[in-house]
């Protein structure tokens, strides 16, 4: 079981947001103290390893661009979304950032709230409330590559790429 | 039961009869698309093996010619790479310089019936070309270029069958603008276009409308084949291939009919792209410091045509930019060969070299505080062209140009009217 305060986030959250243009060219540290800056200034300051992110529909709409890498170089334990863009949940597995999709979290918590996320049973469980939610689970080869840190590693395992 | 167009290129891929939504599929890879920021150190590996050196293309196309030391030594990582492995179909600053979606049309590079990804989102843009092409991550391509694979949740199918054809002065763009407000996003589904309407449409026009299918959030972007496609690729890509129609039993997740001649201008309001379209009467008169035509979906021929009959013997308003961006030198040559790049500088734009530019908030127009942009791209984003506090407007390449003209958000309907469509 994974638990994690919880930062809540809207419908249509976007990879700009998140990694703004002129970050694109920096480094992944730096990148990381970017994270919302927009539309949440001092996000990043505020936020503690191991946190969550809930967010609404639609969650990383936008761009290629890693940031995923960004929310897991913050801290961010675990991602729960309505429901999370295709192109953000494929970076979500390719840079090892936990990221499901679980209909009804938004109304289930409240920021501050502490999500407790089951991926044995696919549950994740507001202590406050007592709620219980179904979480859509993740298909085991993508999360085998979530829990492992991404494709980097699985790629220079097989002698594909330099490690780094 | 059947299958869509998308679930047959993935099955055939992937060496299976069929895939079904909810199935995760790893699939060969017929062509990888790297671009010039798959280099940039923090996420570029030197690559051991590639799987195929043919399948491979490069192109520069974010920033280029290069606008920062950071951006020239990206190339210098590409061409190292391309040498290395014998990857030939590298497009370097120069006469072939594009943004890749856009070259990959004009190479006819995208083949019917196959897989290809990019790293750049705007890639199911070869939707166009019955090719089922989806935009991937950084790691994503590495995992391409050195597997020949990659893996695709399979997701159900939109369906929207067009008839009819579009007025003159309305185009692709409001087309998808319509879709947009109308139906909003399609995140975790796939979008197949198809019925009589698209033999109305160019394949610049197919195409603006594929590319902007990742605005609506949707993995895979494809239309049916027909011959106008089968031609265009037969006479500039030696490869076999094998075009793919859906099912008559296809499973789809919803049937939408979409009649072209019922297609307004509509203009979508800042900060989103999705539900948020508008009239263009409701906004004209909107005061705008720029104007921009450009990036993977509005850099074609066709855009650059009708921008420059829109301004052909009248002035950009004072006080106003207009910048113009082919997207690819070939469509930069092709434009100054029918005259529109001397017609659209006569009336005081900008054109530049081709690139992503302004529209990725690159180099090349890039907006200060507070400022107004009305653009025919790709993305409205808050900060997505520069300052944060810019308002970004999105419209078609003929009233962008209109906009132009008059200083401030206007239709261009005055510059079609006698037209048949």
């Amino acid at each position: 079981m994974r638990s994690g305060r919880v930062w809540k986030f809207g419908d249509n959250i976007n990879t700009d947001l998140m990694l703004p243009g002129p970050f694109l060219y920096r480094s992944a540290e730096e990148q990381a103290t970017a994270v919302f800056m927009n539309n949440r200034p001092g996000w990043v300051n505020e936020v503690e390893p191991g946190d969550t992110i809930v967010g609404g529909f639609n969650y990383g709409m936008g761009s290629s661009r890693p940031a995923a890498r960004s929310l897991r170089n913050c801290g961010i334990g675990f991602l729960l979304a309505e429901t999370i863009n295709g192109l953000f949940f494929r970076n979500a597995v390719n840079y090892g950032l936990l990221a499901c999709e679980c209909a009804g979290v938004s109304a289930a918590f409240e920021e501050g709230d502490t999500a407790e996320l089951d991926i044995d049973a696919w549950m994740v469980r507001n202590p406050r409330s007592g709620q219980t939610l179904d979480v859509s689970p993740v298909p085991q080869q993508l999360l085998t590559m979530m829990l492992g840190g991404g494709i980097y590693p699985v790629l220079a395992r097989e002698g594909l790429i330099a490690s780094p | 039961m059947g299958m869509t167009i998308t679930e047959k290129i993935l099955a055939r891929a992937a060496g299976l009869r069929r895939v079904a939504p909810g199935d995760v599929a790893v699939v060969d890879v017929e062509t990888a698309c790297l671009i010039d920021l798959s280099f940039l150190p923090e996420g570029w590996r030197r690559v051991l093996k590639v799987a195929d050196p043919s399948k491979v293309v490069i192109v520069f196309d974010h920033l280029v010619p290069a606008p920062t030391a950071q951006a020239a030594e990206c190339m210098q990582t590409a061409r190292a790479f391309a040498r290395e492995f014998g990857i030939e179909r590298l497009h370097d600053v120069g006469p072939d310089q594009g943004i890749s979606h856009a070259v990959i049309a004009d190479k006819a590079y995208a083949l019917p019936g196959t897989v290809l990804v990019n790293a750049d989102s705007h890639t199911c843009s070869a939707g166009a070309f019955n090719c089922a092409a989806r935009g991937v991550g950084g790691p994503d391509m590495l995992y391409a270029v050195t597997t020949g694979k990659a893996w695709f949740r399979v997701g159900e199918t939109i369906r929207y069958d067009l008839s009819g054809a579009l007025r003159p002065g309305v185009s692709a763009k409001d087309i998808f603008l319509t879709i947009a407000g109308r139906w909003g996003a399609h995140v975790n589904q796939n979008i197949e276009y198809g019925g009589p309407g698209m033999a109305s449409m160019s394949l610049n026009a197919r195409r603006t409308l594929t590319t902007m299918g990742t605005e609506l959030s949707a993995e895979f972007v494809i239309f049916e084949p027909d011959d106008t496609l089968v031609e265009y690729v037969k006479a500039r890509n030696p490869k076999p291939f094998t075009p793919v129609m859906p099912d008559d039993d296809a499973t789809y997740k919803e049937r939408r009919s979409l009649d072209l001649g019922s297609i307004e201008p509509l203009v979508a309001l800042p900060d989103a792209v999705v539900n948020n379209s508008v009239g263009v009467s409701e906004v004209a008169g909107q005061k705008i410091d720029q104007a921009f035509i450009g990036a993977c979906c509005n850099g074609t021929l066709d855009d650059l045509a009708v921008a420059a009959r829109v301004v052909r013997g009248r002035k950009v308003a004072a006080g106003t930019r207009f910048i113009v961006t082919p997207s690819t030198e070939a469509i930069h040559r092709a434009a100054l060969a029918a005259g529109y790049v001397a017609t659209l500088m006569e009336a005081g734009a900008i054109v530049t070299p081709a690139t992503c530019g302004a529209c990725v908030g690159g180099h090349m127009g890039v907006l200060g505080p507070n400022e107004v942009c009305i653009t025919a791209s790709t993305r409205n984003f808050k900060g997505r062209m520069g300052d944060p506090s810019a308002r970004i407007y999105m419209a078609s390449p003929a009233t962008v140009a209109a906009s132009a003209l008059a200083g401030q958000i206007a239709g261009a309907g005055e510059f079609f009217q006698g037209d048949v469509s």
